[in-house]
């Protein structure tokens, strides 16, 4: 079975959000990720395996080691998450606006 | 340049804060949420009911521009003028459960007033589902009646 997964499902969880912020300052192998946690090096394999799938980190091959990258154009995708339905509401009060501001004054 | 809406939808929580502030004194701001006729030009709907009162409840329809009706209807839980709505808010025929909404008007000056909206939802899940829709047919909408209220 193949799970679906979700970017909003991978930032959800904290231990995963600590990896994304560990990774986007450098490029790091599973083995400095799992050291910067007191959890078994399995459970951050299965993090890192998830924002693997869903795009967020990156693997590349350096010689022998494996070297985690953070994909921006995924997390920019999250942060912009947010931004069709504020403008939703951006335009609609636009028209409120326009509108009460071509109502007759009261006298 | 600062954003007129804000929208914050903080992590994990099931809620969306919305706010805005008008270039409309507040009594203008507030007349805009309870005058039907007014209600149906800015929300691009068509009000069947609406009962500004505590115990009162609204219905409102919409029609897509495939021509599909959508419904909305809610129910009105606090009515103080000029100060706040406390309202349910559902999509009928959607598998979006029912939401309440808070809603707080403030005076800022004679010319200025803010709008504070409080969405809470059954579920997180829920809440993010309803920030992903694409609210592609109400922005058209919103967009057609701007310009025709401009070109008249």
């Amino acid at each position: 079975m193949k799970l679906r997964r979700d970017v909003f499902q991978a930032i959800a969880d904290p231990t995963r959000r600590t990896i994304i912020s560990l990774v986007a300052l450098q490029a790091m192998t599973p083995g400095a990720i799992a050291e910067e946690f007191d959890f078994s090096r399995q459970t951050i394999s299965k993090h890192i395996q998830i924002l693997t799938e869903c795009e967020i980190l990156r693997q590349e091959q350096t010689g022998r080691e494996i070297h985690y990258h953070l994909n921006p154009e995924k997390l920019k995708a999250i942060a912009d998450f947010i931004e069709p339905y504020r403008k939703t509401w951006d335009e609609r009060f636009d028209t409120l606006e326009a509108i009460m501001k071509n109502q007759p004054k009261r006298t | 340049m600062e954003q007129k809406t804000k929208v914050t939808a903080q992590e994990g929580k099931q809620e969306v804060r919305i706010s805005r502030v008008f270039g409309l004194p507040l009594e203008s701001l507030f007349k805009a949420y309870v005058d039907p006729k007014i209600v149906e030009q800015w929300m691009g709907t068509k009000v069947i009911k609406l009962e500004c009162k505590t115990h009162g409840s609204y219905h409102f329809e919409t029609t897509d521009p495939k021509g599909n009706k959508h419904g909305f209807n809610g129910t009105i839980h606090e009515f103080e003028p000029n100060q706040k709505i406390t309202r349910t808010f559902e999509m009928e025929n959607t598998t979006f459960p029912v939401q309440l909404e808070f809603l707080e008007f403030q005076d800022i000056n004679e010319n200025n007033s803010k709008l504070e909206m409080l969405i809470v939802f059954k579920s997180v899940s829920d809440r993010d589902n309803l920030l992903k829709l694409p609210f592609a047919f109400g922005l058209n909408r919103a967009h057609d009646k701007l310009e025709e209220l401009l070109s008249n």
